[in-house]
């Protein structure tokens, strides 16, 4: 058991910090949320200067060849910026996916694309009934033709959709709820896909996509035919680890903040912060962001050593997404008016912890993991 | 980082597992430690453990330990929980012998910590006193320097165990004049000096577990002091974070946690299906094991930071939070598992699981009090922790 930062975990840690402070200030989110394109080219290509999309890419492939836990301890201070663009969606969904799905052909096409900053991705999975289900996948299907399929369909909730080159399309190739879903790499510019935004209250870059008769060549499959649930299963426990990730650093921002705050707002004559009430709220923001990390960092590590993860991503998941939104919650109950306004920065935390408890996952399906391992 | 024991540290654990296995009844369920027979059977297993060289595993050698690492002590002390084999004298094992490796002087380390380790004395714990409870440092119990040594008057409250202790450790007011926390000392103390006397205190749960202690014309040696004088506060609070850090709240709950589950599945609701099926219980199953596992990783956290050589705080208070209520959250959800029958406790013909959740009910009510209150280790978390400013 070690639960300190290795020498690169920290590196890694402190020079993202550095980065992020200096050229992702919530100004820029903040302007990103308004932005068309929802990232600036000139911050994108700098992530991928310092290595952050490849980070678990395989050296052969152009990556740096880390394991999960690397890429953990950087989602949590990419989590505490809120760093706008397809960041998560291409250095952890499409990476992981590619990585355990692709083909060779695939792998060291696109992984090193990924890597250089040159391919953007995003995942296409949900449709009208939206949950992280297998049944969730149904009115998309795809039909085999001579040289290749056809598509047909529409996405909801593509996260980063509108910013992704290519996109990983769950269609409906069979009946059986698991074993009749196919992974489609499909290129966004393609003839016939169609993309609108889907407004959040997250800010978290929603698309509604459509497809009609998109023909896409065989060699666009990733992995097996009839074979995506296995691997989106997969690709949704880095996932939901990674969100966990994001929102352990994210609580600890929303801490610092508070504290910060209430030491500097008088009110009766002293500081609000040596008031007990405001005391034991700063402390039980403390105690579940202490916990809440410790849960990430075990199932980041869980997956990046290659083990089964499915209880610790669960724990992790069920934990965050109820502690996180409450420690956002007594964040704003410490700040008062003031964090309530749209001029403070609070919200921007806090709207999105609707979207990150979502992602993956909520409480009540990581919930339902833990009773079917505890044998129920 | 890495999140799970070492090979040779598994392999300890299974040898723990064994023995325990070997030495335990078939049928043990754990034992009402309060009770004569509960007391019987913790100085039987006491005597074991010792004579097995694990009673004060992580000791240094020339005190009687083995000098085993923390995470082995870790891994040791999260078997005997889920066994819940009695036998560790939390207050001489836990706390007394760290502090005194770090404040006692050689000769109270040799001759008081020996005897501990061969599991011959039980200790108890003087802090509280019945007008100093949270506010500890307003403490009153006067101990006046003599020529030949100290001399002790006042009363201690919620002594646990001290019916059955051999000795004392206590902190005492030694100057009147001093600002609160400075006129304190930390002493230790033959619980059989003439004018000690010990009065029961039944608890709320029917045991008797903790007492009043009653000190009037105590007279005890010069070396009695441990540390320097008026400093005992500090030595007060050392002790403390020892105690407050613990992986037993987990593994204890993961047994809890276990056989609740096997309750479950056997048992029959009201619409004729197994409790293990209804989604409400299912939910609250999902719960406790993520509280369980929060209680884990940060009394995990507590031992790394001492196995690297850091003084755990908020982190200790964190964890003795999360575990105490933990603690109780399985208490209640024990009881109303039993429906109806959940309140009825040991001894009754229709107990369900003996009738231990609603008596664990019970006596958990002082698990989010003693030791410093969930209150009291937030107060601690927000200063010491977060540097906010004292109110």
């Amino acid at each position: 058991m070690d639960i300190g930062l290795s020498e690169t975990q920290q590196l890694i840690r402190n020079s993202a910090r550095e980065f992020l402070e200096e050229n992702c200030d919530t100004q820029y989110v903040r302007a990103m949320e308004e932005d068309e394109v929802g990232h600036t080219d000139e911050l994108w290509n700098q992530v991928a200067e310092l290595g952050w999309l490849g980070l678990t890419v395989p050296e052969e492939y152009g990556g740096a060849g880390m394991s999960f836990s690397e890429l953990a301890i950087l989602l949590e201070e990419t989590g505490s910026a809120m760093l706008p663009g397809p960041f998560f969606s291409t250095a952890v969904i499409g990476a992981e996916a590619l990585k355990i799905a692709g083909s060779e052909e695939q792998k060291s096409e696109l992984l090193s694309k990924l890597a250089e900053g040159k391919l953007k991705t995003a995942l296409a999975f949900h449709e009208t009934g939206a949950s992280w289900t297998p049944e969730s996948v149904s009115e998309m299907t795809a039909t085999e033709t001579e040289d290749g399929w056809i598509l047909n369909g529409e996405k909801r909730f593509v996260q980063d959709g509108a910013a992704a080159d290519m996109l990983i399309v769950a269609a409906r190739t069979g009946e059986e709820a698991k074993n009749g879903i196919t992974l489609f790499l499909v290129e966004t510019d393609s003839a016939n896909v169609d993309s609108r935004e889907l407004k959040t209250t997250s800010s978290d870059r929603m698309s509604v996509m459509s497809f009609g008769e998109v023909s896409v060549p065989k060699a666009s499959v990733l992995g097996e035919v009839n074979g995506g649930w296995d691997v989106l299963e997969k690709v949704f426990q880095y996932g939901a680890a990674g969100k966990c990730a994001e929102m352990a650093g994210a609580g600890q921002k929303m801490l610092d903040t508070t504290v910060d705050y209430v030491q500097n707002r008088v009110q009766f004559g002293r500081p609000i912060g040596s008031f007990q009430a405001i005391q034991h709220h700063a402390a039980d923001m403390a105690i579940e962001v202490q916990a809440g990390r410790q849960l990430a960092r075990q199932a980041a590590w869980f997956l990046g050593e290659g083990l089964d993860a499915t209880r610790q991503v669960a724990l992790a998941k069920a934990y965050l997404s109820e502690s996180y939104p409450r420690v956002c919650a007594t964040a704003h109950q410490c700040h008062g008016a003031i964090g309530y306004t749209h001029e403070y920065d609070l919200h921007l935390w806090t709207r999105r912890a609707t979207g990150q408890r979502l992602a993956f996952g909520d409480t009540k399906l990581h919930q339902e993991t833990l009773a079917d391992s505890a044998g129920l | 980082m890495r999140y799970a024991f070492t090979q040779d540290e598994e392999d300890f654990r299974g040898e723990v597992r064994d023995w325990l296995n070997e030495q335990l009844p078939d049928d043990w369920n754990g034992i009402d430690e309060d009770s004569e027979e509960g007391w019987d059977f913790t100085r039987l297993m006491r005597g074991k453990l010792a004579d097995k060289g694990w009673l004060t595993l992580a000791w240094p050698t020339e005190y009687g330990g083995e000098g085993a690492s923390f995470m082995k002590q870790v891994v040791f002390n999260e078997e005997m929980a889920y066994y819940r084999c009695p036998g560790i004298d939390g207050s001489a094992i836990k706390m007394l012998g760290p502090t005194l490796m770090i404040h006692g002087s050689e000769e109270q380390r040799r001759t008081l910590l020996p005897p501990v380790a061969r599991g011959e004395v039980e200790w108890c714990q003087g802090y509280s006193e019945p007008d100093s409870g949270s506010d500890l440092a307003s403490l009153q119990l006067r101990v006046d320097e003599t020529d030949d040594g100290w001399v002790v008057n006042g009363s201690k409250i919620w002594t646990s165990m001290a019916h059955r202790s051999d000795w004392i450790f206590f902190l005492g007011r030694t100057n009147q004049d001093a600002p609160k926390h400075r006129g304190i000392s930390f002493f230790v103390a033959d619980m059989h000096t003439p004018g000690i006397e010990v009065r029961p205190i039944v608890n709320m749960a029917g045991s008797h577990h903790f007492n009043q202690t009653i000190f009037e014309d105590v007279h005890i040696p010069k070396d009695a002091l441990v540390g320097e004088r008026d400093r005992g506060w500090y030595i007060g609070a050392t002790l403390l974070d020892f105690e407050r850090s613990g992986v037993q709240y987990s593994a204890n709950g993961r047994r809890i946690l276990g056989e609740l589950a096997q309750f479950a599945k056997e048992q029959v609701g009201a619409d004729g299906r197994s409790l293990s099926e209804d989604p409400q219980i299912r939910n609250q199953f999902a719960e406790l094991d993520v509280d369980i596992e929060c209680a884990r990783l940060v009394a995990y956290e507590v031992a790394w930071m001492q196995s690297v050589g850091q003084v755990p705080n908020k982190e200790a208070s964190a964890s003795k939070i999360l575990g105490t209520q933990l603690m109780q959250k399985l208490a209640k959800f024990g009881t109303e598992l039993g429906g109806m029958y959940g309140m009825l406790g040991p001894g009754s013909e229709y107990a369900p699981i003996d009738g231990k959740y609603p008596k664990m009910q019970l006596t958990s009510v002082s698990s989010t009090i003693a030791a410093g209150t969930t209150e009291i280790n937030k107060g601690i978390i927000a200063s010491r922790g977060l540097g906010l400013p004292r109110g």
